[in-house]
């Protein structure tokens, strides 16, 4: 016997089928999800500003939001913001890019040819849980205390990790692009070129986006080294000073700029590899 | 019929000590110009492998591979090869995929205007011969399992093989789906005439498609039996019904379980069916 839809007996059901935001990985509206981060920001911003404001509260030891914001416009008006930021970002993006144009040559042969992935992965894997910091004696020794010793602890802090990394994504191309390349007739330079590079991009891109914020957190311990200023150094003196809004600001700062330089790595990703970005 | 692809007491040996495994033993079977080879056999019998050297990507450890009496120096572009997936290039639109081993000649050679447009005349006969002329500027995650497949078919052909490699490229796919392939493919062999070397587990796909099957069996990986197709040339859906194509597809079978030294255990299926009906 055949049954038509509509002859089926009516089960109780609920009143509508559709998952709702709790259900595991349920949808979530635009709207939804700019009304949720906005509560993520705005609840922790509130909680600071009512404990700040308690009178047991030595501003010395946590000021308010309001303290903080004055700092921001006396730093700027007063102690030149402008150019702490300015030699900060060029610290950071100096080093990082040495870092990155010396890793992904190496993390391309690495991740292509099984020779040089047996001599060059195990010494940097090596080097890579040596602390960054621990070089600091030696930079200033070796590189002196000029601008290139800070940019050099930046290098020291991502390069070995970005080389890993690279390699790994290299690494990682489906074998079968590789072999359909070799069965049309590329040769080796073209293989690497036309095909395990091209496929390793976008992986690669983010991976620079990844390390782009560790070199963010090195700025501070490359400021450390006899620098005069900079919104790492600016922050460890104003420790000295019992600044602490400053200390707020600069931290604050650090955080905006690399959420910044992450969103324009994210829209550099959707530009570059429209495949990758479809839907939505 | 002369003989394109011949192999002689070929014997592949992977790894060493006690991860030494023979994945292929003295196999020797010659390949005639323009004829259509399936191989099935036990998964590890050495299917893949032996396409794989005769494409070049593996070199045998014992004897000789011969391609029109020249022995194999490697991949090359007259031996193309399609993968089961992800062998397309996402980061090129479908034209661009095709396109790809021009891209490849163009930096050698200096080829002329009349050369570059003879070669985009045949991407676009390419592309209308596997019906793919509206997805032409599309990205290939857009389209489907089987689409893919054509583009990646199409570009293996772009380059005018004289052999085409083929392993298990429609074993992804659903049913209806390859059957409309097998056509296709057929179609593609009568009209480009490449020699065609095609290995899949699908045995009913093998019979239909081929010549010849080449069940292979495994431990170590070797020729087992040859069957010719008993089938006319030209190829229709309704020939799969005949006698004669289920009379070998149940041979061939049979053959594969009893090389395969996997017995069904009957006394443990029946204890299975026991506690399930309690
Ligand atoms: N690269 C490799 N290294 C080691 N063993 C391999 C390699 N490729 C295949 N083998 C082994 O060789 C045997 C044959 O494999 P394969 O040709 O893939 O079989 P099939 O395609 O028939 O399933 C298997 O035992 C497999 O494990
Ligand atoms: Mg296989």
């Amino acid at each position: 016997m055949q049954t038509r839809p509509g002859t089926r007996p009516r089960r109780a059901r609920p009143k509508s089928g559709r998952p709702g935001m709790w259900a595991i990985r349920g949808p979530l509206s635009r709207r939804q999800y700019w009304m949720f981060a906005a509560l993520g920001l705005l609840v922790p911003l509130g909680l600071w500003w009512i404990v700040s404001s308690g009178a047991a509260v030595d501003k010395v030891f946590l000021p308010g939001p309001v303290d903080v914001f004055k700092r921001l416009v006396t730093w700027y008006t007063e102690d030149d913001l402008l150019s702490d930021m300015g030699i900060s970002i060029y610290r950071v993006t100096t080093g990082f890019l040495f870092s990155a144009v010396i890793a992904l040559p190496l993390a391309l042969m690495i991740g292509t040819f099984r020779p040089v992935q047996a001599v060059l992965e195990p010494l940097t894997d090596f080097i890579r849980y040596m602390p960054a910091v621990a070089f600091i004696p030696l930079v200033m020794l070796w590189v002196g205390i000029e601008e290139s010793s800070k940019i050099s602890i930046i290098f020291i802090g991502t390069f070995f990790q970005m080389v890993l990394m690279m390699a790994e994504d290299v690494r990682r191309v489906p074998l079968a692009q590789i072999e359909a390349a070799q069965t049309m007739g590329a040769q080796k330079g073209e293989t690497i070129n036309l095909v395990i590079f091209q496929a390793a991009k976008p992986a690669l891109l983010d991976t620079l986006r990844v390390t782009m914020g560790w070199a963010w957190t090195y700025l501070v311990v490359a400021e450390l080294v006899a620098a005069n200023s900079g919104l790492g150094y600016s922050i460890l003196k104003a420790q000295r000073f019992l600044q602490t809004d400053k200390i707020f600001v600069g931290i604050i700062l650090i955080g905006l700029i690399g959420l910044v330089m992450d969103q324009l790595f994210r829209l550099a990703h959707r530009k570059a590899f429209p495949w990758l970005h479809l839907r939505s | 019929m002369t003989t394109k692809i011949s192999i002689q007491q070929v014997g592949k040996v992977f790894g060493e000590g006690h991860r030494r495994v023979e994945a292929l033993k003295d196999v020797s079977l010659d390949i005639a110009d323009n004829e259509f080879v399936t191989f099935v056999g036990a998964s590890g019998c050495g299917k893949s492998t032996l396409l794989r050297i005769i494409g070049g990507l593996e070199y045998h450890t014992a004897g000789e591979v011969l391609v029109d009496d020249r022995p194999i120096m490697g991949p090359g572009a007259d031996r193309a090869m399609v993968f089961q997936h992800y062998s397309l290039y996402p980061w090129l639109k479908v034209m661009e995929n095709i396109k790809f081993s021009r891209r490849l000649r163009h930096g050698r050679e200096n080829l002329s205007e009349a050369d570059v447009e003879a070669a985009s005349g045949r991407a676009d006969a390419l592309l209308a011969l596997m019906g793919l002329t509206p997805a032409a500027e599309a990205w290939p995650n857009q389209l489907s399992g089987g689409m893919q497949q054509r583009v990646a078919i199409a570009r293996a052909l772009m380059g005018r093989p004289q052999i085409l490699l083929m392993d298990e490229p429609f074993g992804a796919l659903d049913a209806q789906t390859r059957e409309v392939m097998h056509d296709l493919i057929l179609h593609v062999h009568r009209l480009e005439k490449p020699t065609l070397a095609f290995v899949t587990h699908d045995v009913e796909e093998a019979i239909y498609l081929a010549d010849r099957v080449v069940l292979m069996a495994p431990r170590p990986g070797r020729i087992d039996t040859i069957y010719q197709v008993p089938l006319p040339a030209e190829r229709e859906q309704d020939m799969k019904h005949t006698p004669e194509f289920l009379h070998l597809k149940k041979e061939i079978l049979a053959r594969i379980r009893e090389t395969s030294g996997m017995k069904t255990d009957q006394g443990m299926l029946d204890q299975l069916n026991m506690e399930g009906s309690v």
